[in-house]
């Protein structure tokens, strides 16, 4: 086949999009979204990249903070959110033997999802609204500096996106305790119990043992969805709130900007946030982690029972360790910044060394090991979250915090060593296994490229973090702009970095497109041929 | 002495080791499960002894910075200690009002910044002349925000905002407005 051909018709015409489940195509639509979400944000960020070497004339600072608003949200909603909420509704089926609740709903979910983030982005795009994703009150009702219209499209977005992880959550729900047509009944409130630790807790304490009616994967999937739920709750609960000061803006009333309480809304916020920074990340990556370790190996999990015990206290701590984003707040009492910001935090050190210490003895267990795609990436998902997460222990301490808080460490070697390296990789990780499973069959048009987009993405991530965090240990400030070049040889490092991620994104792009073909991608947009609720085909 | 800039260089020091020997932990392993191996079980012994060197880290860590920076304790005590120079500083419309005389104080003098904005959530920090961070606090308007600090080292201190508050918060920098001067009497 020529090179246009493959271009077209996939390698070696294999992807035949007819001979798709309909949930096969609901996860592609899933993915193929998330990844084009995922090249908007790396766009953005070289953008950005370069700003911070040279501030360009072309990107003024009120569109500088536009583009740096809303590139956390479409890494976070319009591209991890797709490629995992796709994953998972079809991981817990396939996990629970039996059809998704509802494809319908999660047909919805991900349009809503790509809708949401386009309006979003979109407003943040042209109207410059700009209050960050941190929403510092009373900032988001500041309406000398922004555009009131924009900021109202730009709520409008997100709480599409809420509405979308509503209906994943109960799709989610629903899979796990539904009886579907023709099986015989099933003990919804046991398997609830089950997915959500409660019957593991009841074990500990109880002579007659239950057994888990739920496998690990699938509870780590239901508590990181609780978490996820929670958050969806509190960011439009907080959207709703801004929202009634831009209409009231729009109908020419000033509402009392001193009505919420600074701190108080600094509080709520970060609890919300930190359930998706904290608890869904950290929870849904180390389920993803023991079932593509267990998977890869075709082992049980080393100590399966510690993990599901680690899972629960993740959630635990995930409810209570927001206050580590409040040490350099002075009005916060000191108790919280102990409690919850020193020491609960500490506690994620301890459950994420532990699902990484059981991923990396069960792959141990079963060696020798061929270094597959979804093996080598998971590697390097493990070792992303070796990095960043001592990193944002590190932050979290009362000392240190006085001098690294709102540095460039804490987004370099802790938000982007933890989402590009570790989260992304864990991520690609999934994508390379799941790719021969959803497309029934299709072949990888290189491995090169895949070994480029690995290496090219590897040493990009870490070294992207490495550099913002030399220089924010020099005192370089995240969300600003520096016009004197204070900075600038650790940014040229940095957008280089950059550049790398940006080449192994390009090379998997490209990779995935001639694996499938053009003429595939718009295949998997068009309604089922196959009427099957079978996740593939028989 | 114990000043911030030390405490950085420790922080750069410890990480980086940390991180090259993780990687290379990392690449270790990488090769050695494409390898057969005659020890594939692992003892449970070996996994505990993991959690137990995770939480010693984990708790060990702030106890040890408890005990060696000195402006930790500082801060957690900072209602039961007496100032040598108060500051009252004002933030609106994305402008320091700073004190009419000139934020002066001397090497091991205690000095207490006071900060209230009128509008929105700002940052206050001071940067010394190489721009690296001396210390930071948040602003959030409705509270008192106060940090006492103990000065180290003679030198003129810059202000800046630490904090996003929208565009126009970039250019909150007030050049060499805190003046630490030696203490002859030391």
């Amino acid at each position: 086949m020529t090179l246009v051909d493959t271009l077209i018709r996939g390698t070696r015409d294999l992807f035949k999009p007819d001979t798709l489940t309909p949930t096969q195509k609901m996860t592609l639509r899933f993915v193929v979204m998330g990844l084009l979400w995922y090249g908007v944000a790396v766009i953005e960020g070289m953008i950005m990249r370069v700003c911070q070497v040279k501030p360009l004339p072309t990107f003024p600072p009120g569109h500088y903070f536009a583009i740096l608003t809303a590139h956390p949200l479409v890494g976070i909603f319009g591209s991890t959110y797709s490629i995992v909420f796709g994953a998972f509704l079809f991981l817990v089926p396939f996990l629970m033997k039996k059809p998704l609740w509802s494809l319908k709903a999660a047909n919805t979910t991900c349009a809503l999802l790509g809708v949401g983030t386009l309006v979003f982005w979109g407003s943040a795009f042209l109207s410059h609204y700009a209050p960050l994703y941190t929403l510092y009150w009373p900032l988001p009702a500041d309406f000398t500096q922004f555009s009131v219209w924009g900021g109202t499209f730009f709520i409008l977005g997100i709480a599409l996106v809420m509405v979308a992880t509503v209906l994943f959550v109960v799709n989610v729900f629903k899979t796990i305790t539904y009886t579907p047509e023709g099986f015989p009944p099933q003990p919804a409130g046991a398997l609830l119990a089950s997915a959500l630790g409660l019957t593991g807790l009841r074990n500990l304490v109880s002579r007659e043992k239950k057994e888990h009616l739920v496998s690990l994967p699938v509870a780590s999937i239901a508590r990181g969805t609780v978490d996820t739920a929670l958050n969806a709750g509190v960011i439009l609960f907080t959207g709703v709130l801004i929202l009634v000061f831009m209409v009231a803006a729009i109908l020419g009333h000033d509402l009392r900007r001193s009505a919420i309480d600074a701190l108080l809304y600094k509080n709520w916020f970060w609890w919300g946030l930190d359930l998706v920074a904290d608890g869904l990340v950290l929870i849904y990556v180390a389920g993803a982690w023991y079932l593509l370790a267990t998977l890869i190996t075709g082992k049980k999990l080393f100590m399966e029972n510690v993990a599901r015990a680690a899972l629960f206290v993740e959630m635990v701590v995930s409810w209570t360790v927001w206050s580590h984003h409040l040490m350099s707040d002075q009005a916060q009492p000191a108790v919280l910044k102990i409690l919850s910001g020193e020491m609960v935090t500490a506690f994620e050190l301890i459950t994420q060394g532990l699902a990484f210490t059981i991923t990396l003895i069960t792959l141990w267990s079963a060696r020798p090991l061929k270094m597959t795609n979804p093996l080598k990436f998971l590697l390097g998902g493990l070792l992303g979250f070796a990095l960043a997460v001592p990193a944002g222990i590190m932050q979290a301490d009362l000392g240190l915090n006085r001098i690294l808080h709102n540095t460039q460490w804490v987004v370099g070697p802790h938000v982007h060593v933890a989402v590009l390296v570790g989260l992304t990789m864990t991520l690609y990780s999934a994508v390379y296994f799941l790719f021969p499973i959803l497309t029934n069959g299709a072949e990888l048009y290189s491995q090169k490229l895949a070994d480029l987009h690995f290496w090219a993405h590897l040493v990009g991530g870490i070294g992207m973090g490495a550099f913002m965090g030399m220089a924010g240990l020099h005192g370089m400030l995240r969300r600003t702009l520096y016009f004197q070049g204070e900075f600038t040889p650790y940014m040229v490092l940095a957008a280089l970095s950059g550049l790398l991620i940006l080449v192994g994104f390009l090379a998997f792009f490209a990779n995935i497109v001639l694996s499938v073909g053009l003429r595939g991608v718009l295949g998997i947009f068009l309604p089922a041929k196959l009427d099957t609720k079978d996740l593939t085909p028989a | 002495m114990i000043d911030s800039k030390l405490v950085l260089w420790g922080q750069t020091l410890g990480y980086t080791a940390y991180v090259l020997a993780v990687i290379t932990g990392m690449a270790w392993f990488a090769y050695k499960i494409t390898r057969d191996g005659s020890c594939k079980q692992v003892p449970n012994a070996l996994f505990y002894a993991v959690v137990g060197v995770l939480v010693a880290v984990g708790v060990s860590l702030h106890i040890v910075t408890h005990e060696t920076i000195p402006w930790k304790k500082i801060d957690l005590n900072r209602d039961r200690l007496t100032a040598d120079k108060t500051f009252d500083i004002r933030v609106a419309d994305h402008r320091f009002v700073l004190p009419p005389e000139k934020m002066s104080v001397r090497v091991g003098e205690m000095a207490l910044f006071r900060v209230v904005s009128d509008d929105l959530t700002y940052g206050f920090g001071l940067f010394r002349p190489d721009n690296t961070l001396v210390f930071q606090m948040q602003v959030l308007p409705g509270h008192v925000n106060d940090l006492l600090w103990l000065f180290e080292a003679p030198g003129l201190y810059t202000l800046r905002s630490t904090e996003y508050s929208g565009p126009r918060g970039i250019d909150m920098i007030e050049k060499d407005v805190v003046e630490v001067v030696p203490n002859t009497a030391r």
